[in-house]
């Protein structure tokens, strides 16, 4: 069921989120199926590199760390690996931010789960980012140097308990309709890895859901936390697909290498075609006054982003961006004694085994 | 699955938080599979990150932790004649023999 079956809302809605799992798991199957296909190993000595590549990714087939690969198919993976690793890395930060005020045990407990996963997200695509030759430090230091990005989303502060709801709800929604497809992606170590998180992102999604649902359904002054988040939080989520088609720099390359399958604005119309019942259950209102059914689409018409703003946000300018790379700049520095410490046991332990040895 | 024991050899690698290779056992009776890598700076601490890393779900009773720089691979550039020794030994396999018809427990 993967592929452009998104059309449908009347029926895909029902079951928005089995419906994305049921994809990552058709990924997963297509996956397996591919290596079952099989077909002859590595390329003839006197065969051209290029053409064997793509012979690979035409044939569905997965990229693998040795195979030859492009350089810039190798430069443009790792920089999308390494951004959706920051983007990770950072966004344990806007909720984090509750996990000391959320409002019951319950809830405190299924929050340090979630930030946990982060963290755990981040990790798997680190590794798969170092299966292409850049190392963990130079990783990590391009993020710390700000020479790499991170997802603009994270750069909007967490003002009040519904916000973590929200984010569950929108931005992690919006995130597994993005990394859905990428359980397709031509490169391997990619592919599995975005497997695994979406799996587990599906209980974020759900969890933010439910609190959104539990205050939603609350006092009055709870539902109205409840829909000034979903106020604040719908565009910057819109935003999240990246800019409009035209104006997309790295997406036809993408597509033709197999990195990417659907289009910013593909993604971004299925995401607010889910939103809409999701929103209705919710008994929150979606911030959009034109936001109608178009018949003849299929699909619904809705207010785009700000895009002038996502671009001030990617370039530094939002309204967190300075606090969340302090604040990691911070972590990393204050962790390095532990680090050393470890270290220094690894390699003192080391030496008291070869003395025993010896 | 061994795919990443040159990477331990390249420059810039984290000296003192080598890579390691996890492979973790789903259940009983299942042999370990490769789940992904991590840093960690000794075997010990490798096994822990594996487990708070790979196991958050009870995805496994047992978990292997290997120096991915231990790991020897084959190349995919070999593949071909590497593996061709086996490509034509049609007779290792027992649908390549005729049973006459009749013959049981065979």
């Amino acid at each position: 069921m993967y592929g452009n079956d998104f059309s449908a809302p009347n029926g895909a809605t029902d079951e928005a989120s089995g419906g994305l799992l049921g994809e990552v798991e058709a990924a997963e199957a297509e996956l397996r199926a591919a290596a079952a296909r099989g077909r002859r190993g590595g390329p003839a000595p006197d065969e051209d590199l290029a053409a064997y590549f793509a012979e690979v990714v035409d044939a569905e087939q997965k990229i693998e760390p040795r195979d030859w690969m492009p350089d810039a198919y190798r430069r443009t993976l790792i920089r999308q690996i390494a951004q959706h690793a920051h983007s990770e890395i950072i966004g344990m930060q806007p909720e984090g931010n509750w996990i000391s005020r959320a409002p019951s045990l319950k809830r405190k407990a299924i929050l340090l789960a979630k930030v946990q996963d982060e963290a755990g997200h981040g990790l798997y695509l680190y590794a798969a980012a170092e299966t292409l030759g850049i190392s963990r430090d130079e990783l990590v230091q391009l993020l710390l140097d700000g020479r790499q990005k991170y997802s603009s989303i994270f750069n909007y502060p967490t003002l009040s308990w519904a916000d973590v709801g929200a984010i569950g709800w929108l931005v992690d929604g919006a995130a597994i309709v993005n990394q859905v497809p990428l359980c397709r992606c031509s490169y391997g170590p990619y592919a599995r890895a975005m497997i695994r998180v979406c799996k587990e992102e599906s209980f974020h999604q759900r969890q933010g859901y439910e609190i959104l649902h539990t205050l939603a359904h609350g006092t009055p002054a709870q539902q109205a936390m409840a829909q000034d988040s979903v106020d604040r939080w719908w565009y910057p989520s819109l935003a999240m697909f990246g800019p409009p088609d035209g104006d997309s720099t790295h997406s036809a390359q993408s597509m033709a290498w197999k990195i990417k399958r659907f289009s910013n604005d593909d993604l971004r119309q299925r995401f607010v075609d889910m939103c809409v019942q999701q929103a209705e259950i919710l008994g929150l209102r979606i911030p959009d006054a034109d936001l109608r059914w178009n018949d003849e689409r299929q699909a619904y018409d809705y207010t785009q982003p700000d895009y002038d703003e996502l671009m001030q946000v990617i370039s530094g300018d939002g309204p967190c961006n300075r606090e969340r790379m302090a604040h990691r700049r911070a972590a990393h520095a204050d962790g390095a004694w532990v680090r050393e410490a470890a270290a220094a046991y690894a390699a003192k332990r080391a030496g008291q085994k070869e003395t025993v040895a010896a | 699955m061994s795919e990443r024991s040159e990477q331990a050899k390249q420059p810039g690698m984290t000296s003192h938080s080598p890579l390691w290779e996890v492979f973790v056992r789903a259940r009983r009776g299942l042999s370990h599979t490769h789940v992904g890598s991590l840093h960690a700076p000794d075997a010990e601490l490798a096994l822990r990150n594996a487990r708070d890393l790979y196991t958050r779900r009870q995805e496994g009773v047992s978990i292997w932790v290997v120096p991915a720089g231990a790991i020897t691979a084959s190349s995919p550039d070999e593949k071909d004649a590497f593996f061709d020794p086996a490509a034509d030994k049609v007779y290792r396999h027992p649908t390549f023999y005729e049973v006459p018809d009749g013959v049981a427990h065979l």
